[in-house]
């Protein structure tokens, strides 16, 4: 045990694990908040909802099916993914024409029916969601415990955010997604079908939504609010950051969960509001948002 | 790409004001009989959340400026006003003007960062700094955290009405709610807000016009802050309390519900609105969650098929302008 800066290494090493954790639940999804964005042009207000929809369909899996947590990491993302394609079909595809505040109204409205119904099923208590037997337990690192479930998931999260990093900047169906972000009606004419691929991204953005849903389950509590409080942070975090790029999504969210690990340590009773503070001050210093193009 | 409200076919012409005249006696007319017919509280809630609303409108329906965190005026203005009502013994038109003039002062700040950018950026950061206000005042000492400001006084309006008698303070809302009424009014028919549906419609060619657009936008920001801040502090008054919900999220998204269900846009479509979603809240409230979900879908169901409004689609069929 060692100090720094006063502080004991324990305090200092577990708020800044706790940073990254949060940090990677706004990374995953402000990167699904961008990926959105980035081809529908709104955003997607339901998607505290959804990643609540994502813990809430593991702990339904486990309880009632016996289905246990690795199956559900892949199979919740997939049942809540396409629920996002329903929605899109249902209900977002008629805005396309619209101001992009009605689908911001539109969404929130299913945000708010979302969260009614799961609170009027299963109230507003939390209920707790055992870690996977083989992730239980952890490690001494020396300088501080590192439980293994919360190291699995800032591993997954860097996986999943930069292979979609990759998919998008990389591959070529990546490169008729940022196609049809410029110019869909060029690349409808190329032969593509934009409206699904419209379709498909919001299935996905959604998906990344429910699989950090899924991570969160055995951390915190799963709860019908667990995803209105978080999505208002990652609203922050999306106006930090500016929505123009992938990559900015994933740094700026990892980044601000350290910061507000880091105020936990020093200055805790700022801890709630370090991520709002940041982002007026990003606003009056550079308002397109870090890595954002000026609107 | 469509405006953000669609206005009335002949919202522009003058001689249609006749039935705007009309509908504000009638308006007045119901205002001064309900109290004898309906329970004064629910009353005097309808009429703070009708004047809240309408500030509301001055921003989304003149301005095309969408905020989800107008409850910060709300709240906050309502917790300055109890404190001082409170904790200072102020009489209640000084506790008042001092919950609005706070509102104010937030509206600057929270205005300026918030117009530096457009559209879903400007509601994603009216939305956030209204959430860092609720975690101030879930932390902050002269709110009182979870408890909030219980038993504030009503006291005597200029010492001579005692505003603790349910008829008295009634009247004294509707007449308080009346004045903002119209001084919205006379905004969005003055030459300012003539300048503001032309920002709402164009802004490029309004600053190509020479016209400052961040400047009235800051100040259409600031005076519908100021006049939510009135309607909490009223709030706060009627119920003897400031308290967490005034600064939560849903209180924002209330708002934009009654707004948006009594017409974007128009003149009485938030009082409509305002005076629907508060009766639902009342009467359904023994469902429990099921409000939430109602409230939802309304939301998905006005965007679907109703983006006027109640009180916009009326005016359309009447082809007046209300």
């Amino acid at each position: 045990m060692f100090e720094i800066f006063g502080i004991p290494s324990q305090a200092l090493f577990g708020q800044l694990l706790l940073g990254l954790i949060n940090g990677s639940f706004y990374a995953l999804l402000s990167l699904g908040l961008a990926v959105i964005f980035g081809m529908l042009d709104i955003i997607n207000f339901t998607h505290g909802a959804q990643y609540m929809m994502g813990a809430f369909a593991a702990y339904l899996l486990l309880h009632h099916i016996g289905i246990g947590y690795w199956e559900a990491l892949v199979i919740a993302p997939i049942v809540i993914g396409l629920t996002g394609v329903l929605i899109e079909r249902l209900f977002l595809k008629h805005l396309r024409k619209l101001d992009p505040l009605y689908g911001l109204l539109l969404t929130f409205g299913l945000g708010l029916v979302i969260e009614g119904l799961f609170r009027n099923y299963y109230g507003s208590s939390g209920l707790p969601y055992q870690v996977p037997e083989a992730l239980q337990g952890g490690r001494n690192l020396g300088f501080m415990f590192l439980p293994n479930y919360r190291a699995w998931v800032i591993v997954l999260s860097l996986v999943v955010c930069f292979s979609t990093w990759f998919a998008i900047e990389r591959t070529r169906l990546g490169s008729y997604l940022r196609a049809a972000t410029e110019n869909p009606v060029l690349v409808r004419a190329f032969g593509i079908n934009v409206p699904r691929m419209v379709t498909l991204t919001y299935g996905f953005g959604v998906g990344l939504a429910a699989l950090a849903g899924v991570m969160a389950a055995p951390i915190y509590n799963v709860s019908p609010q667990m995803g209105s409080d978080l999505i208002i942070v990652v609203f922050a975090v999306v106006v930090i950051g500016g929505m123009g790029s992938i990559m900015g999504a994933i740094l700026t969210g990892f980044a601000l969960g350290i910061v507000e690990g880091l105020t936990k340590v020093f200055y805790p009773e700022a801890s709630n509001t370090v991520i709002f503070v940041i982002m007026a001050i990003v606003l009056l210093i550079r308002p397109a948002g870090l890595f954002g193009r000026s609107a | 790409m469509e405006r953000v409200i669609e206005p009335p076919v002949l919202a522009r012409h003058r001689e249609t004001n006749w039935s705007l005249t009309a509908a504000f006696v009638v308006m007045v007319a119901v205002f001064a009989i309900a109290p004898f017919v309906l329970y004064p509280v629910f009353l005097m809630k309808a009429l703070c959340f009708s004047l809240f609303a309408c500030a509301f409108n001055l921003l989304i329906g003149y301005v095309g400026l969408i905020s989800f965190g107008h409850a910060m005026f709300f709240g906050w203005a309502s917790y300055v006003t109890a404190y001082a009502a409170k904790s200072w013994g102020w009489p209640p038109e000084l506790a008042i003007i001092g919950g609005t003039a706070a509102a104010a002062v937030l509206g600057i700040v929270a205005g300026s960062l918030a117009i530096r950018r457009q559209g879903i950026y400007f509601a994603m950061i009216t939305l956030a700094l209204a959430q860092m206000l609720y975690f101030f005042a879930l932390q902050a000492k002269f709110t009182g955290g979870e408890d909030g400001i219980q038993g504030v006084p009503r006291g005597h309006l200029f010492r001579i009405f005692d505003l603790s008698n349910e008829m008295t303070m009634y009247f004294f809302i509707l007449v308080v709610f009346l004045a903002g009424f119209l001084l919205i009014y006379r905004i969005i028919n003055s030459p300012f807000g003539e300048v503001l549906k032309a920002i709402r419609e164009n802004e490029q060619r309004a600053i190509s016009l020479g016209y400052k657009t961040e400047r009235y936008k800051l100040v259409a920001f600031v005076l519908s802050a100021t006049l939510a801040g009135l309607a909490g502090s009223l709030n706060s008054l009627v119920f003897q309390l400031a308290s967490l919900t005034d600064v939560h999220w849903s209180m924002s998204g209330d708002v934009v519900l009654m707004t948006l269900l009594g017409g974007l846009g128009t003149v009485f479509g938030p009082v409509a609105g305002a005076f629907l979603v508060i009766a639902m809240q009342n009467y359904l409230a023994p469902f429990g969650q099921w409000v939430l979900v109602i409230q939802g879908v309304i939301f998905v169901v006005c965007v679907l098929l109703f983006r006027r409004g109640i009180v916009g689609e009326l005016a359309q069929v009447l082809r007046v302008q209300l």
